[in-house]
């Protein structure tokens, strides 16, 4: 029997019951800040309220970053004392911090903010606003952020993700915003609190394809109304702010909607995997914004701007992936069956040469993408062959890891489970991050 | 970071590139077609490139070139030196023709041995050799270490017995390097490299093989009976010593791996333009709707690429990695490996996905799908590199991981 109205309302009141989003944000602030209506889909709550973006008035034009100074002619595999140094502090906050956070993280489905307020210290989003808005950064470094994903991905893919979303909308706004733009919201990110933020492509429908948007933008006076829904959305309960790509009559365009805009909702849908990423759904209902808050740079290239966040995904799961043979070489030497290591059997120890294998072959592609990004060459055909790579490398390793523990590797006792609910995303992915 | 070919290494490519589609392509059929006749074309084409070689020694194309940069100085800088214009320039020829390429004079796996591991005094003897390499025994290949030809020590000279199998160019070459042990009893420290010429007496040409593919490259087994080598013929250390002596003949594989890795990749790649141009029609191949979203034959073309490009990067990799005088015997199976089976499923793919154009002899594209598969056979299985690979990441000695 179909369900009717009444088993909406019982099923949506159950959620609502049920929903660790309204225990956390507590009723006190729910009162002062979210609303929740009873609908068909559920119940949802009013995003966070952004805080008051002034423009800093700073920028007479827009930054852009150069490419860096140094380009070799020679290939060269070699990162250079900066990012090795990066990498080194980076990989210990993995280790320490996320790694053993990672279980609890993954069950509350979100990052605690003391883990973001570790990660800050990090320095990471300095390296996204340039030094006259505040930051440090002077030049373009998706391949510093490439290695800073893949290692914050070692120590846990969920909470990779929640720290780096707002970093990404930085990224996103340095390399894609226009002048007034930049000094209206860069700043905020250079400093103490800065805001959580997130990018929303996805959209949850099958065969999604950026390219072919079905939330729409349209014209109203100085307005941009949008309409539709997204998916899989990072911090989208706590973010302030969100670039959102929506369908316009001139093709896809990408939107900068503050967090408590009236129409924009988020909801529950937790994620099979990557949950500490607080990835959640983001309904668009005639929400307005001003006109002038379009990505319309002279510059902007939508195509870029998905493959930016492709590319942040694929670094993900070549970390990820390097956790998996990371964490079972040790295992398969020590487990033993039949009287030795299971390691001196060869298809355990074959299924380890090929993680290590298509792992590298993830890696080098994933490499490759972005070091063109980097110099500023085309790299769309580079992206969208290390994605079709990486996609199915990535889950093969996921699955794989989880064989070579057998029975043990299914339960919650070891992390080879979550890891392959982790990359299973690789595959569904669209935006939510930007290198 | 800069994963780009540099600028300097372009004209190289670009002269591989046209050898191997205005000298190979044309009689890459007939030489399929007419096994163990030598493709004459093949001396002019030599010494055009003893020409090219001589102008610029770190540019050649051919494995004599492979080595870790044999003689130079260290200066700390970052190298794109012989290794990787080897590696690239063969990758050309092989887009033309596998076995073209591995019948090219003086180009053998046997030239890369002695580039590898000979004394000044040999170099100048066999610098200009065409050598060819005899491992393989009818007993054993991949257990290298099992090999039965025996070399006896008789004062000036030794004295080699035993059958070597599947020497490329075993017959063409001026000279082979062949693997026989001093003492069978004491295992695989004892096994040593003998550059023996032809001519030699008691080394006897058996027969040619007749194979599924890379026909135009014959395939020799040579007999060695009562055969006397000069003392000074031996390559590397002629003690027995327990320390390095197998590790040592075995570094020679570390350099001619990658190389095989872009044999493969220039089969493949051959096979990949052919159906890309015979499907034009067919597709809509721009990169532009995700792999999930294309039509099956699409996204099977992204695959097909993807997979390449990864091979060919870390091929790319490996070879820098022994530019760069890093330990590559990693990397180098892991190239090998991975190129290898991605080459041979792309080209039977290709063959494939063209139907009955690509399964007769119009089209190259049936042939390219033989010729691949020796890749995965030989300079190591697919297995083999599985085992090395393994064993260095789990820490595992051969008798552990069997
Ligand atoms: C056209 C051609 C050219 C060649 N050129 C040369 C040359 O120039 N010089 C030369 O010395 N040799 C040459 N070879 C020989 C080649 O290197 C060997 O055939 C190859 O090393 C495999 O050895 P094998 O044929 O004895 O197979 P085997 O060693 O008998 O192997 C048979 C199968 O068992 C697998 N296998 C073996 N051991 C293991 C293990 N421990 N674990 C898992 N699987 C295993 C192998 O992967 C393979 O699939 C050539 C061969 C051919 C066909």
């Amino acid at each position: 029997m179909a369900k009717d109205a009444v088993g909406y309302a019982l099923t949506a009141l159950n959620r609502l019951a049920g929903s660790g989003l309204v225990d956390r944000m507590g009723m006190r602030r729910l009162m002062e800040r979210m609303a929740y209506s009873l609908t068909k889909s559920g119940f949802r709550v009013i995003t966070t309220t952004a805080r008051a973006f002034q423009s800093s008035g700073k920028l007479g034009k827009a930054e852009r970053l150069k490419a860096p100074g140094v380009t070799r002619e020679l290939f060269d595999l070699n990162i250079t004392d900066e990012q090795q140094m990066i990498r080194d502090s980076v990989q210990s906050f993995a280790e320490e911090v996320l790694r053993p956070r990672s279980e609890p993280a993954d069950a509350e489905a979100r990052t605690s903010d003391e883990t973001r307020a570790a990660a800050l210290e990090l320095g990471l989003n300095f390296f996204a606003v340039p030094e006259s808005l505040g930051g440090a950064a002077t030049e373009r470094s998706p391949v510093t952020t490439m290695l800073v994903a893949e290692d914050l991905a070692h120590g846990d893919m969920g909470q990779a993700v929640a720290i780096l979303a707002p970093m990404s909308v930085a990224n996103a706004l340095t390399r894609w915003g226009n002048a007034d733009q930049q000094s209206r919201y860069l700043p905020a990110f250079a400093e103490d609190q800065p805001p959580a933020a997130s990018l929303a492509v996805a959209e949850p429908h099958v065969l999604f394809d950026p390219q072919q948007l079905r939330t729409t933008a349209s014209k109203s006076g100085d307005q941009w109304v949008l309409d539709g829904e997204k998916a899989l959305v990072p911090l989208a309960a706590e973010a302030e702010l969100f670039l959102v790509a929506a369908q316009t009559p001139d093709g896809p365009g990408v939107f900068i909607v503050e967090g408590g805009t009236e129409g924009l909702t988020t909801s529950e849908n937790p994620p099979m995997g990557v949950r500490a990423g607080g990835m959640r759904p983001l309904q668009l209902d005639s929400v307005q914004v001003p006109e002038s808050n379009r990505l319309s740079a002279e510059d902007f290239d939508y195509r870029e701007f998905v493959d930016l966040g492709t590319l942040a995904w694929c670094s993900l799961a070549v970390g990820t992936g390097q956790a998996v043979l990371d964490y079972v070489i040790p295992y398969v030497n020590e487990r033993e069956a039949f009287g030795e290591p299971i390691s001196h059997r060869q298809s355990v120890a074959f299924m380890v040469a090929n993680i290590a294998m298509e792992l590298e072959s993830m890696r080098i592609l994933t490499w490759r993408a972005v070091s063109r990004a980097e110099k500023g060459l085309p790299f769309h055909r580079e992206t969208h062959l290390a994605r079709t790579l990486v996609k199915d490398k990535a889950m093969q390793i996921g699955t794989d890891g989880v064989q070579l523990l057998g029975g043990h590797g299914y339960t919650h006792e070891y992390p080879v489970e979550r890891w392959y609910r982790d990359m299973r995303a690789m595959g569904v992915m669209f935006g939510g991050l930007h290198l | 970071m800069n994963l780009e070919i540099p600028n300097k290494i372009k004209p190289l490519i670009n002269n591989a590139h046209q050898v191997a589609l205005s000298v190979f392509r044309p009689i890459s059929r007939k030489y399929d077609r007419a096994e163990h006749e030598y493709p004459k074309e093949l001396d002019t084409l030599s010494s055009v490139l003893d020409g090219m070689n001589e102008g610029d020694p770190d540019s050649g194309a051919g494995a004599a070139q492979t080595g870790k940069g044999r003689g130079k100085e260290d200066d700390g800088s970052v190298k794109n030196g012989a290794n990787m214009t080897t590696c690239l320039g063969s990758l050309e020829l092989a887009y033309g023709d596998v076995a073209l390429l591995l019948s090219m004079p003086r180009q053998g796996l046997g030239n890369a041995a002695i580039a590898a591991v000979a004394n000044d005094e040999q170099l100048e003897r066999f610098g200009d050799k065409w050598a060819a390499m005899a491992i393989t025994e009818p007993g054993t290949g991949s257990d290298s270490a099992a090999i039965r030809t025996t070399a006896r020590d008789e004062g000036d000279h030794y004295v080699l017995n035993g059958e070597k199998i599947y020497v490329t160019s075993g017959a063409r070459a001026d000279c082979i390097v062949v693997w026989a042990t001093l003492d069978p009893k004491m295992g695989r420290n004892a096994i040593k490299s003998f550059v023996v010429e032809w001519g030699t007496e008691g080394m006897e040409l058996a027969r040619l093989e007749k194979k599924l593919g890379i026909r135009a490259s014959d395939t020799a087994a040579i007999t060695f009976n009562e055969c006397k080598v000069p003392k000074d013929n031996l390559l590397g250390d002629p003690e027995i010593n327990p320390e390095k002596g197998f590790a040592g003949v075995m570094e020679t594989f570390d350099n001619t791996r990658p190389l095989v890795a872009c044999f493969a990749l220039g089969c493949a790649r051959a096979s990949l333009e052919r159906t890309q141009e015979l499907l034009e029609e067919s597709i809509e191949y721009d990169y532009d709707k995700p792999v999930d979203n294309a039509s099956a034959v699409e996204a099977e073309l992204y695959r097909m690429e993807a997979e390449l490009e990864a091979s060919y990067w870390l091929t790319v990799k490996s070879a820098w990695m022994a530019d760069n005088r890093q330990p590559n015997s990693k990397e180098a199976s892991i190239c090998k490996a991975k190129s290898a089976r991605v080459g041979n499923w792309i080209t039977l793919r290709c063959v494939e996905l063209a139907g009955s154009i690509g399964y007769n002899e119009d089209e190259l594209l049936e042939k390219w799908s033989r010729d691949s598969k020796i890749l995965d056979i030989f300079e190591g299985t697919q297995q083999i590199q599985q085992l090395i690979i393994a064993r260095r990441l789990l820490g595992k000695s051969s008798k552990e991981l069997k």
